[in-house]
């Protein structure tokens, strides 16, 4: 009887209360909020206090930076949605690039290869939505088994030579930009994709299944939703989005190695866990997703033109996903200590 | 166990019912053998297909080398059981690995410490790191995934700080430090003694220890656990600020091990480790698994790289078959629990079809099942009912329960 009292805003945290009470005030304090103000912030610091940050031949390379990873972002946050993993994404990336490498070689035209990557990268996605949802098995453990294979196959694959000499017609084609605008052609095709992506999220019957298996996926099955499909299709998808990363990343670079995007699974999750989505699955917006892959590739960016290692930026990367979860556990602990303090005095006037 | 089964509920006293209980128990208890028992003949086959093509495999001096590869391996892999029993995960122990190795070579370097003293530091350096990672998912509850992975780039972070580039070379290490690492004390290299050692106590610790057995409850069901009055915050802490206390020691060892180190020191390193500790028969979601084990799976992940060389395969197959390997053993392991599962279920709805009222008999064997390791495995599998068969007969909602209070 008594939960039937209780405000919604009790059992959801920051960002979903952002949805219960539309004052602009409240949606400035949810976490979307916060970290499009943390990402003007850097983009302000950085134009004024780092040179070379606001030309606009730096500011087409830095989105050529985050394309990528702004790509694998797409889907994996449609999967932490609900409730799974996928960290074989960088993985199916290099061995979508190593086989790029291995079809040139063998005298394939691009046209022809562009689909067979594809093809391939979402093959690899649906041996990971098999084994989770024909087999049952865990997507964390499928997906750093796959890590492994998929990357292993990069090496089988090509072994550690690289493949270079793609045409130039396509190599240049990632860094042309829209007539003197500093926007290259791949966040064109970032952007198309991330309104479609969000449209399914945040606007779809499908979308909103997605929070309701992340919620809770027992209950979304008995109301009907086919939950093995969806997440099946999911992690196909997710393997498709690899294989299209992985020809911008081996035309952008000219260069089909083994070792493409080595270690990037792990900067994606980062900047989708800091985008605000739940690891726990039925919470998160796409849009905070990409203001996150922006701040990254703003802070890596501003960095690395202030003359900081690259490598110290493992520090900033790791230090900002942490705080990022810490910070919405910080903000839920303070309100509701709050609501704690509000309710006692209450008690205490009445009585 | 049939003497507790009957004394909990003394109407499961018809014989055929308990002994179809105990059977299903046994059913568990094998279950968690056979992992061991599998990779142990898994190992026999490689080494003896491998001797086939070159008898030289299972020579002293290549048998050596197998054990002082898989040594830090193991020792990681047993610090990964720890935490992985408890329904976490440590993907930091890489890189705290590489910055105790760092710290340690720097100190030989520019210090001149006495070796006793290296190997403390290494070790405190590895239970700070522990620690940050402890705090964080123990007292402000943040999922393990997110926490150690935020920390292993922190970690490795710091350790490109510090080293600013450098490399320390075995030139600067003292001589009886580096001997540590190739050395063998009555034919068995030291670093692999040390493994050992630490493989057995945590073994025992797991098995015999109040906390040890602690763990497996707080991977089975943490919320029952907690209820149970099991400190679960605290467990879940010292088994942080131990794994990493075993990695900033693996550190150490490996800086003796190879003499020359950077700051990428065993970069990518935690996926192998949990790939050996999976592949060892650790559920990844907690609750089953043994120290053994996973140092079994570390063993067979390293003798099948070197039987690749001795194989003349290319090296570049290693990491795809570590990946096949691995999915392979959680795809055995999900199959025989859904065997086991159905086992469970076939004797349950049994008990309860002959006679009614004995419906809790068969929760009050499985609890009692819950000192073989396997009973966390088995738990989990029905948390997927999805994939188990539509159970058409009416005692199936009876089974349900028993598998309820069984997690």
């Amino acid at each position: 009887m008594s939960t039937t009292v209780l405000p919604p805003k009790e059992t959801s945290g920051p960002q979903a209360s952002s949805f219960a009470e539309h004052s602009p005030l409240r949606r400035l304090l949810s976490w979307e909020g916060a970290i499009t103000a943390l990402l003007i912030f850097a983009v302000l610091v950085a134009s004024f206090g780092v040179e070379g940050f606001a030309d606009s031949f730096n500011l087409a390379n830095a989105q050529l930076d985050i394309v990528e990873i702004a790509i694998l972002s797409l889907t994996l946050t449609l999967l932490v949605v609900i409730g799974e993993i996928d960290l074989s994404i960088a993985s199916n990336l290099g061995m979508c690039s190593a086989l790029m490498g291995v079809l040139w070689n063998s005298g394939l035209s691009i046209e022809t290869i562009i689909p067979i990557t594809i093809l391939v990268g979402a093959l690899g996605g649906a041996l990971n939505g098999f084994l989770v949802t024909v087999v049952g098995l865990p997507s964390l453990a499928v997906t750093i088994g796959t890590l492994a294979l998929y990357r292993g196959m990069a090496y089988v694959l090509l072994g550690d030579k690289a493949v270079a000499d793609f045409p130039v017609s396509y190599t240049t084609w990632p860094s042309k930009t829209i007539g003197d605008l500093p926007i290259p052609y791949p966040t064109i095709l970032v952007v198309v994709l991330a309104i479609i992506v969000g449209i399914v999220l945040h606007a779809t019957p499908v979308g909103r299944s997605l929070y309701a298996i992340g919620s809770n996926s027992e209950a979304a099955r008995f109301a009907g939703i086919r939950v093995k499909r969806i997440t099946f299709w999911l992690f196909v998808a997710s393997g498709a989005f690899a294989g299209l990363a992985a020809i911008i990343y081996t035309l952008r670079f000219s260069s089909a190695r083994a070792d493409n995007a080595n270690g990037l699974e792990l900067t994606v999750v980062a900047a989708v866990l800091l985008g605000g989505v739940s690891i726990f699955g039925g919470r998160g917006t796409l849009p905070g997703v990409l203001v996150a892959v922006l701040l990254v590739g703003v802070l890596r960016n501003a960095l690395i033109l202030d003359d900081v290692s690259p490598e110290t930026l493992m520090l900033v990367t790791g230090g900002l996903l942490i705080i990022s979860v810490l910070a919405p556990n910080a903000v839920t602990w303070g309100r509701e200590r709050w609501r704690l303090r509000r309710l006692a005095q209450k008690a205490a006037s009445t009585s | 166990m049939s003497q507790r089964a009957s004394t909990i509920a003394p109407g499961a006293g018809k014989p055929d019912t308990v002994a179809k209980q105990r059977s299903a128990a046994a059913l568990l208890g094998r279950l968690a053998r056979a992992r061991e028992l599998g990779l142990l003949v898994a190992l026999f086959l490689l080494f003896g297909a491998t001797a086939l093509v070159n008898p030289k495999f299972i020579g002293v001096q290549s048998l050596k080398d197998i054990l002082l590869n898989t040594a830090i391996v193991g020792l990681l892999a047993v610090g990964q059981t720890l935490v992985v029993v408890t329904r976490n995960i440590d993907l930091s122990v890489g890189s705290v690995l590489g910055l105790s190795a760092f710290v340690t070579g720097l100190l030989f370097a520019d210090h001149d410490i006495p070796i006793a003293v290296a190997f403390v530091v290494g070790i405190v350096i590895g239970a700070v790191c522990g620690v940050i990672n402890g705090v964080l998912v123990a007292v402000c509850r943040i999922p393990a995934l997110v926490v150690t992975l935020g920390t292993m780039y922190l970690f490795r972070g710091a350790d490109y700080w510090l080293a600013e580039g450098r490399q320390i070379n075995a030139a600067d290490m003292p001589s009886a430090f580096l001997k540590l690492g190739s050395g063998s004390i009555v034919g068995i290299p030291t670093l692999v003694l040390i493994a050992l050692v630490l493989l057995g106590v945590a073994a025992w610790g797991m098995r015999n220890l109040r906390s040890g057995r602690e763990l497996y409850a707080i991977g089975s069901n943490p919320d029952a656990a907690r209820l149970a009055g099991i400190p679960v915050g605290r467990r879940l802490f010292v088994a942080f600020v131990l794994t990493g206390a075993l990695s900033g020691l693996a550190g150490v060892l490996w800086a003796a091990r190879f003499g020359t180190i950077d700051a990428t020191a065993a970069t990518g390193f935690e996926l192998n480790v949990v790939a050996a500790v999976v592949v060892g028969g650790v559920a990844i979601f907690g609750g089953s698994g043994t120290v053994v084990g996973a140092a079994l799976g570390a063993l067979l992940l390293s003798t099948i790289g070197s039987a690749l060389v001795v194989l003349k395969v290319e090296a570049l197959w290693e990491r795809a078959i570590d990946g096949a390997l691995l999915l392979l053993a959680i795809t055995l392991d999900r199959l025989l629990a859904l065997r086991a599962e159905r086992a469970l279920r076939a004797s349950a709805s049994r008990g309860a079809t002959t006679v009614p009222t004995d419906a809790p008999a068969p929760t009050a064997a499985a609890p009692a099942t819950a000192t073989t390791p396997a009973e966390g495995s088995a738990a989990h599998a029905p948390a997927d009912a999805a994939a188990a068969p539509p159970g058409g007969d009416p005692a199936a909602p009876i089974s349900n329960a028993s598998k309820g209070s069984a997690r």
